[in-house]
């Protein structure tokens, strides 16, 4: 008889932890509710058959436990119940996967109105580009970069003279207005996350791959390094603070965009070149 | 010759293996099965120690020796998630835990259960020693390769193992190995220690082919006369499939690693893009790190099944005879296997919805992988289907199965989270992962194994293990291995990443130390309740309850050997003959609640038995 009350204890135990639980996800600060939303729908329906299944099996035990001279049923199939259930089955995991899907279409479109971000990775920092009044950035060359040049951008590319860097771990981002990340890195393998906006993609050398959310609660949230990336993997870490729209752009336009850049080393190499000469 | 003739058109006319009379008149022999069509297999006997023992011919030795090494490998895959849980339960309580140190046992640990402990085991074990007792077969069809088999394991643990003597340790690169930080500097092995890691993957793969031959080619060819495919004990079709998975799978894992070597020793870039170290670029470009991932998860993937599938099989047999009842849905049981292992092939890109690969990946592998979620949950009710108005003897051995359909159906519901692609998103490379994959391919087969070692231990030692032990055995696991892995799927709730060394003091991560403290006790018991095994069988060894022959008063044919335990060939001077499945328990009218296989019909008229 015990073994049928713990395992009843587990079922009913695993209920309230959930109920009770202090540890669940942080609030969410972007637009991605639906991911919760699928979430919560997977964790309902799914948490359902996982109890149901349990405690048919607890009273399987309590009912069938073994009695001298009982004989069990001998029944080898039951064609009708099995199609039953395996109908059942397929409409609840398809009753699952399409939102899922709708909601993966969303994730994968980026709004029009997104502004484009080049989150650039390495062991172990981040450092981001943002694009100029052109609102395009200029591509870029992991050959390219150097010193004067952090980014690698492509001097031919006149989209990148106006693009703004921001050579620090911190980055600001505009209230309700979507980005769109575009992750790339010098090294190895990395991945840009901040739990509290949901969403996260791989930052993969030689290619550059994206990601979009709408930030929506102003605030300063911390950047993880989501995939492993080596030693100082668990340091990599930067913030992120969500402003509104007036601060956002005082913000910005105190920063260094490549064109300043350039003309401020051309400054150095000039002084330094007079500074040679004497 | 025309006498001849027609009787061979006679049997090849016949669709089943029973012969009924037609035409002639005569009385139909209900006892009839097709002769032999070859004559017995000639086996090696070993004289002296060396033979018998060491390189031994002999199955089921090598199935023993399989078993103890994986034990003996998994016994460092459990120390090293001590040390693990010790830093992350107790940050710097351990002096010597550097973050290098961490990540190479992380690494470690993760390959030697996946690999070396639960595949070793499952298949090189129970694989060994179940395929030729259970087919009624005197031993493997090339007894010579499946020792070799053993012995390259046996090489490739001690490369394996060796890793942690070199300079730099062990790889550090997380199980997965990826690259290009798999083979850089900044990831603690990165040397010598990644180049053993592979060296070792390939002769793994190597001898484990000799061996999965010999399973495939045994059970399709070597079964006794009267054993159809449909009346193979599901164990046997769960590590049948599981090993034509291995087959299919394992060359993907031997070319990445072979490549990854190549990368590493010869600056070949078949992984490698374009990379800028410490200022400099270095000499590989145009490789894809992709394409590793690829080749890893199309081995990775059908990797889970390969441990799941047998433990599938055997879970099967267990409940079946300590319910007294016969698997429901038999016929369902083995389709489900088959096609389980065939999708297995069609999901593996799951585990890179967020790896940077085309985004429209996402809507075919998300498709397939809930898919598979509908043949695995026809298993599951059929388990508990044949719980149900049975006669359920609650020893140890259930008291397994129990415990696994509870992990397992919890660890396979959140799987349905983590492959609906969206849902992802969020919980990827957080604990939520680690739980899902713990709960799922790490608990719930190893309750299985633990059910399957107190139900065959009484076959191969010829003495019970201890009840009592076995039952504090079971309920520290069981319950302590839940409440390590239920409460850590709420971590990755609330986004805590894995493969952190350290958490720091972000706001909503400090909220998790109080959880983490009690998992990593929850460990440490759970881990020093496994020598409670230990104990066990070395005590019952010599001092157990002599079991006697078939104490569980089983039907398959392991337990109808004609000594316990059964001797090199088997079977004694002649073989078995099977009439039936071997799960006709409690047959209505049937003198005792079992009929074994190898009962014929004519002993059974008067009773309501199905054919089968």
């Amino acid at each position: 008889m015990h073994v049928g009350f713990i395992f009843l204890a587990v079922i009913v135990g695993s209920i309230l932890f959930h109920i009770f639980t202090p540890w669940y996800w942080t609030d969410i600060a972007s637009n991605w509710g639906a991911m919760d939303d699928t979430i919560t729908l997977t964790f309902w329906v799914g948490g359902g058959v996982f109890v149901a299944v349990c405690l048919f099996m607890v009273y399987c035990v309590f009912k069938f436990s073994y009695k001298e001279g009982r004989k069990a049923e001998y029944k080898p199939e039951d064609k009708k119940l099995e199609k039953i259930l395996t109908w059942a089955t397929t409409l609840g995991v398809a009753a699952l996967l399409a939102p899922g899907l709708i909601v993966w279409n969303q994730y994968i479109n980026v709004p029009k109105n997104a502004i484009s971000i080049d989150v650039m990775a390495w062991q172990w920092g981040w450092q981001y580009r943002l694009p100029g009044e052109d609102g395009k950035l200029g591509s870029t060359k992991v050959e390219n970069i150097n010193d004067n040049n952090p980014f690698g951008i492509i001097l031919e590319d006149t989209n990148g003279r106006d693009d703004v860097l921001i050579q620090s771990d911190v980055l600001h981002l505009k209230n309700n207005r979507p980005v769109k990340i575009l992750l790339r890195s010098v090294d190895v393998l990395h991945n840009w996350y901040v739990p509290q906006f949901r969403a996260k993609m791989d930052a993969v050398p030689g290619t550059i791959t994206y990601y979009w959310f709408e930030p929506n609660k102003i605030g300063e949230y911390e950047v993880l390094c989501a995939e492993y990336c080596g030693v100082g993997h668990y340091a990599m870490r930067g913030r992120v603070f969500v402003k509104s729209d007036e601060d956002y752009k005082n913000w910005i336009n105190e920063q260094e965009t490549f064109s300043d850049l350039i003309a401020r080393q051309k400054i150095i190499e000039f002084s330094e070149t007079k500074l040679a000469k004497k | 010759m025309s006498e001849d003739f027609n009787e061979n058109k006679t049997i090849q006319a016949q669709s089943s293996e029973t012969i009924s009379g037609g035409e002639t008149g005569v009385a139909p022999d209900i006892d009839y099965v097709r002769p032999a069509e070859l004559s017995d297999q000639d086996l090696y006997h070993g004289h002296t120690f060396i033979t018998k023992w060491v390189f031994c011919q002999d199955a089921k030795v090598i199935g023993v020796q399989y078993f103890l090494l994986a034990t003996f490998t998994g016994i460092i895959g459990l120390i090293l998630s001590w040390l693990m849980r010790l830093q992350l339960g107790f940050p710097g309580a351990a002096g010597f835990m550097t973050a290098e140190h961490y990540y190479q046992f992380v690494t470690m640990h993760g390959m030697i259960m996946v690999v070396y402990f639960l595949t070793a085991l499952f298949l090189g074990g129970f694989g060994n020693y179940l395929i030729p007792l259970m087919t009624g077969a005197r031993d493997m069809v090339f007894p010579y390769v499946n020792m070799v088999s053993f012995w390259m394991f046996f090489v490739a643990v001690g490369v394996l193992l060796a890793s942690f003597f070199v300079p730099g340790g062990p790889t550090g690169s997380g199980w997965t190995l990826y690259p290009p930080q798999a083979i850089l500097e900044g990831t603690p092995g990165s040397g010598m220690g990644i180049i053993l890691m592979c060296v070792s993957l390939i002769l793994f793969v190597a001898g484990f082919t000799m061996g999965g031959l010999n399973y495939l080619i045994t059970i399709l060819q070597a079964r006794t006369r009267g054993m159809t495919l449909m009346r193979m004990p599901l164990t046997v079709w769960g590590i049948f499939t599981a090993t034509v998975l291995a087959m299919l799978a394992f060359p993907a894992l031997l070319v990445s690693a072979l490549m990854m070597t190549l990368d590493k020793v010869l600056a070949t870039s078949f992984f490698m893009p374009t990379i800028l170290k410490a200022g400099e670029v270095l000499e590989y470009g145009g490789g894809t790190p992709i394409l590793f991932q690829h080749l890893f998860w199309f081995f990775g993937h059908p990797e889970v099944y390969i441990v799941a599938l047998p433990a599938f099989g055997i879970v099967s047999d267990l409940i079946s005879v300590h319910s007294r009842k016969n698997i429901f849905g038999y016929r369902m049981m083995v389709w489900a296997i088959v096609v389980i292992g065939a999708l297995s092939f069609f999901v593996w890109a799951h585990h890179m919805y967020v790896s940077g690969m085309h985004p429209w990946f996402g809507f075919f592998f998300a498709t397939t992988t809930l898919i598979i979620a509908v043949p695995t949950a026809m298993k599951v009710y059929n388990w508990i289907l044949t719980l149900w108005r049975g006669n359920i003897r609650m020893n140890t051995v259930m008291l397994w199965c129990l415990g696994f359909i509870v992990t397992f159906v919890n660890g396979g519901i959140t799987g349905i989270f983590l492959g609906n692609v969206t849902v992802d998103v969020p919980l990827s490379d957080t604990y939520f992962v680690v739980a899902h994959f713990h709960m799922v391919m790490g608990i719930a087969p190893l309750m299985v194994i633990m059910g399957a070692v107190y139900h065959w231990f009484p076959l191969v030692a010829g003495r019970m293990l201890s009840e009592k032990l076995g039952k504090w055995h079971f309920w520290i696991t069981f319950l302590g291995a839940y409440s390590i892995y239920f409460p850590m799927h709420y971590l990755g709730f609330i986004g805590v990443p894995r493969r952190y060394f350290e958490m720091y003091d972000s706001p909503y991560i400090t909220s998790a130390v109080g959880m983490n403290e009690f998992i990593s006790t929850a460990a440490f018991i759970v881990g020093a309740a496994q020598f409670i095994l230990i104990y066990n069988i070395v005590v019952s060894l010599k001092m157990g309850k002599p079991a006697g022959k078939n104490p569980w008063q089983a039907n398959s044919l392991e337990w109808l050997t004609p000594s316990v335990p059964p001797e090199h060939g088997n079977w004694g001077d002649k073989l078995p003959v099977v009439y039936r499945w071997p799960y006709d328990f409690s047959v209505p009218g049937a003198k005792e609640d079992f009929i074994p296989q190898t009962t014929p019909p004519s002993e059974v008229v008067e009773t309501e038995v199905e054919k089968t």
